[in-house]
C-alpha cells in the first residue's frame, strides 16, 4: 500500500492548520457564512438536514487496519458511534459539531487520511475496482495509476474551479466493478501487442441527465496518462458550459459538441501537454508501483475450508455469495456485507470497524477496501483462514450472506440526512431487505441489484440498478419511481422508467410484484433478472407493476 | 387576488451544532417546533426573518417554513419539515434521542 511521504504529511498539517483558523474566525463572527461556506466545502464539510456532515476520502477505496481503526475513533469520539460508507468510496460522518471538525481532520491526518476535494468543482476522489490487486481477471492493479492521478489532481492549480465536479474511475479488468461508464472519465487498463495502456471513456454520468461514457481513445499508452487526462480536463474547462449548473458537466459538453470534436480538441491539447511533461511522473509511477507490490503469498492446505464447506450450510451459503476468485492459488477475496437485513446500507459501527481492522490484520495482510456498493472487502485471505474469519464475522453481525442479492441494496442517505433530498431512501431499502428475507426468496432470486436515490442527483446509482428506485416529492407526499434494466458494468445501460410512481406504502408490494413476475418469467433459475429483462423487455414487468391498467387495456 | 398568507415559523440550523432550531416569540432559539412563534402576518414574518438573519454568529440558513396550528402548537405541513422536527428515521439519533434523554 502507498505510504505517505514527509511532503504529504507536511501538506496535510498545513492545510488543517489553515482550516482550524478559518473555523475559529467563523465562530468568532469574523467570517460570514457566505465567506466560510466555500472554505468548509474545500475541506469536505457540508451542512445537512439535521447536522453537519464530514465527507472523508478513501482514495481508490484502499485502507489499512490503522486507518480503519482511526475511522472508528472518529465515529466514537466525535460522531454517534457509526459512519456511512458511500458509492464514491468515501465515508460520511453525519453528526460532527463545527468546533470539533479541525480535531477530526488532525486525527485523520495522523493516519494519512483527509477530506480534501471531497466537495467542490474539482477532480474528486479517484475511485477504482474494489478487487484491485487481487482479482483473478485483472490485467494490472489500477491503484498505482489512481494514486498517480490523486497526486496530480490534488491542488492542481488549473483544476480547482472547474465548471462542475469531476469524477474519474479506473479498473484493471475487463469486468467493470468501478462503474467507469458512468464517470466523467473512465479508464480501463488494456494490453495491446504486449504494451500496457488504457481505454479512455469520457462523458458518462448519472444525475438528472444520465449518460453512458463514450470511448475517446481505444488505446492510450501508459506513459501518456497524465498529459492526456490534462488535455481532456483542460478541454472541458474551456469548452464546458458555465451558464447553467445543470448543463456544466462534461457529459453535456460531449453530448452537445459531439465526441469527435471533444476528441479533436483533446488530441490537440495533448500534443502541447505532453511536451510539458518531463518524465518525472513516470519515475514517480514506478516508485508508487513498488509500494503496491503484492503481499507474499502463502502455500498451505485448504482442507479446513473444504471440510467446513461440505459440512456447514451456513458457511457454504456465505462462501458461495461473499467470496470472489483471487489471482493467487489458495486465496479468496472476501466481501463483508454492510447490508444486514433491515439495517442501514453502508453503515458500520465503530465496533464493527475495529473488528474488520483486526481481521484484516490477522487474516488479510492488513488491507481493506470500501466498495462502491457500500460494502467492505478483505482482498487477500487464504482459504485456510476462512472458517475462523467467518466465525468472527458472525459474532460481529457481519456475516450476512447476500453480496449481489436483492438485499445488497445501494441507498443514498436520502431525506433522513441529505438537504437536497426529495424523499427518503433508507427506510425503503430496509423494508425491501426485511420483506424478502421473510419470504425466504433471496437466494432463489439470485443476482439482482436494487439501487435507491432520494433525489435526481442519483448518488444511489438508481439509473444503473437492475431495479432502480428514485424518491420524489409529489404534492408534499413521498413518491417512488421505478426504473428497470439498468446496468453499471461493462455492458452499462440506463434503466427504463416503468411508469407512474408509487407511494411509500405501495412501493414494497410493487417491487415484490416485479420480482415475482421475474420468477415466473425466467427460463430457469440460471437466467438472472437482468437477462430475463433483456430477453422480454419492459412490457411484462409493466403489467405486473400496474395490474389495473393491464386489465383495463385488455 | 393575492394568495392568502399561510402560517409560518422562522427556522434555521445552529451554527455550532448544526441542529434544527426555531425562533420563539421572546427572541430565543428553541430546538422544539412547539415553542416556535407562529407568524400569521406576512410583513411581521419578514421582520422576524430579518431579525434571524442578523445573527450570523448564532445560526446558518434561516428561512420561513409553513406550519399549521395544532392543539399542541405549530405542526409541519410538509414531510421535510416533519423530518427536520424529528430526526432521521433509521436511528433515534436526532431530536428523538435528545427527547429521550430529558
Ligand atoms: C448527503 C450529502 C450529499 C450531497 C449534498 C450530495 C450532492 C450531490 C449532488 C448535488 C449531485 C449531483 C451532481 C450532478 O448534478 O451531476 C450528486 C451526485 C452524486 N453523488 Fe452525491 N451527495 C451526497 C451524498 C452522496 C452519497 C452518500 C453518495 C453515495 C452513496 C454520493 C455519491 C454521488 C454520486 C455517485 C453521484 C452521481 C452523479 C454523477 O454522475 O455525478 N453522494 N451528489
Ligand atoms: S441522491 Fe439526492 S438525496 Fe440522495 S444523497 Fe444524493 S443528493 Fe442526497
Amino acid at each position: 500500500m502507498y505510504n505517505y511521504t514527509e511532503f504529504d504529511h507536511a501538506f496535510l498539517a498545513e492545510r488543517n492548520a489553515q482550516f482550524r483558523a478559518q473555523v475559529e474566525r467563523r465562530i468568532a463572527g469574523q467570517l460570514t457564512e457566505d465567506e466560510f461556506k466555500p472554505l468548509r466545502l474545500m475541506n469536505g464539510l457540508y451542512l445537512q438536514l439535521h447536522a453537519y456532515m464530514l465527507r472523508v476520502a478513501i482514495p481508490y477505496g484502499t485502507l489499512n487496519s490503522a486507518q480503519m481503526r482511526q475511522l472508528a475513533v472518529l465515529a466514537e469520539k466525535w460522531d454517534k458511534g457509526y459512519g456511512h460508507f458511500t458509492t464514491r468510496q468515501n465515508i460520511q460522518y453525519n453528526w460532527p459539531k463545527l468546533r470539533d471538525v479541525p480535531d477530526m481532520l488532525d486525527a485523520l491526518a495522523e493516519v494519512g487520511l483527509h477530506a480534501i476535494q471531497t466537495s467542490g468543482n474539482t477532480i474528486r476522489n479517484v475511485t477504482a475496482d474494489h478487487f484491485a490487486g487481487a482479482a483473478a481477471d485483472e490485467v494490472a492493479d489500477p491503484r498505482p495509476y489512481a494514486e498517480l492521478i490523486r497526486q496530480w489532481s490534488t491542488d492542481h492549480p488549473e483544476f480547482q474551479f472547474l465548471g462542475r465536479k469531476f469524477k474519474i474511475a479506473i479498473t484493471g479488468a475487463a469486468a467493470d466493478r468501478a462503474v467507469i461508464r458512468a464517470h466523467d472519465i473512465g479508464l480501463r487498463i488494456v494490453e495491446q501487442d504486449g504494451a500496457r495502456g488504457f481505454e479512455v471513456l469520457v462523458g458518462g454520468g448519472l444525475g438528472r441527465t444520465p449518460m453512458i461514457g463514450k470511448v475517446v481513445r481505444d488505446f492510450l499508452p501508459e506513459v501518456d496518462l497524465l498529459p492526456y487526462l490534462e488535455a481532456i480536463v483542460s478541454t472541458y474547462n474551456l469548452l464546458g458550459r458555465r451558464d447553467n449548473k445543470y448543463k456544466a458537466r462534461i457529459k453535456i459538453t460531449v453530448h452537445e459538441n459531439g465526441i469527435e470534436k471533444v476528441r479533436a480538441l483533446t488530441e490537440e491539447a495533448f500534443v502541447q501537454r505532453r511536451a510539458q511533461f518531463s518524465g518525472v511522473d513516470q519515475t514517480l509511477l514506478r516508485d508508487i508501483q513498488e509500494q503496491f507490490a503484492p503481499p507474499p503469498w502463502r502455500a498451505s492446505s485448504q482442507d479446513a475450508f473444504d471440510s467446513l464447506y461440505e459440512s456447514d450450510p451456513v458457511f457454504r451459503s456465505w462462501a458461495d455469495t461473499n467470496l470472489a476468485a483471487h489471482r493467487a492459488e489458495g486465496y479468496a477475496i472476501v466481501s463483508i456485507s454492510l447490508k444486514a437485513h433491515g439495517k442501514t446500507p453502508g453503515d458500520a459501527t465503530a465496533e464493527q470497524m475495529r473488528v474488520m481492522a483486526d481481521l484484516a490484520e490477522r487474516y488479510g495482510h492488513n488491507e481493506l477496501r470500501i466498495s462502491h456498493e457500500q460494502n467492505v472487502i478483505l482482498p487477500h485471505v487464504h482459504k485456510s483462514d476462512l472458517p475462523a474469519l467467518h466465525a468472527a464475522l458472525k459474532e460481529a453481525g457481519l456475516a450476512t450472506a447476500n453480496i449481489g442479492l436483492i438485499s445488497d441494496i445501494i441507498a443514498c442517505p436520502g431525506m433522513d440526512y441529505c438537504a437536497l433530498a426529495t424523499a427518503r431512501s433508507i427506510p425503503i431499502a430496509q423494508e425491501i431487505a426485511t420483506r424478502f428475507n421473510a419470504l425466504k426468496l433471496e437466494h432463489d432470486i439470485g443476482p439482482l441489484k436494487i439501487k435507491i436515490s432520494g433525489c435526481i442527483n442519483a448518488c444511489g446509482h438508481h439509473h444503473v440498478g437492475h431495479i432502480g428506485i428514485l424518491g420524489l416529492d409529489r404534492a408534499g407526499v413521498e413518491n417512488y419511481q421505478i426504473t428497470l434494466g439498468g446496468d453499471g458494468t461493462e455492458d452499462a445501460a440506463i434503466g427504463e422508467r416503468a411508469g407512474p410512481g408509487f407511494s411509500a406504502d405501495e412501493i414494497i408490494p410493487a417491487i415484490e410484484r416485479v420480482v415475482l413476475a421475474y420468477l415466473d418469467l425466467r427460463h430457469s433459475n440460471a437466467e438472472t433478472f437482468l437477462q430475463t429483462y433483456r430477453r422480454i423487455g419492459l412490457a411484462p414487468f409493466k403489467s405486473a407493476l400496474y395490474p389495473e391498467t393491464a386489465v383495463a387495456a385488455e | 387576488m393575492p394568495r392568502a398568507f399561510t402560517p409560518k415559523v422562522v427556522t434555521a440550523s445552529d451554527l455550532l451544532e448544526g441542529d434544527v432550531i426555531y425562533l420563539t416569540a421572546d427572541d430565543q432559539w428553541s430546538r422544539h417546533l412547539q415553542d416556535a412563534e407562529v407568524l400569521t402576518d406576512e410583513a411581521h414574518a419578514q421582520l422576524r426573518l430579518l431579525h434571524a438573519e442578523r445573527q450570523p454568529d448564532r445560526l446558518v440558513g434561516a428561512y420561513l417554513a409553513d406550519v399549521a396550528q395544532g392543539p399542541e402548537g405549530p405542526e409541519p405541513t410538509h414531510f421535510r419539515e416533519d423530518f427536520r422536527r424529528t430526526g432521521p428515521s433509521n436511528y433515534a439519533h436526532g431530536k428523538q434521542e435528545a427527547e429521550s434523554n430529558v
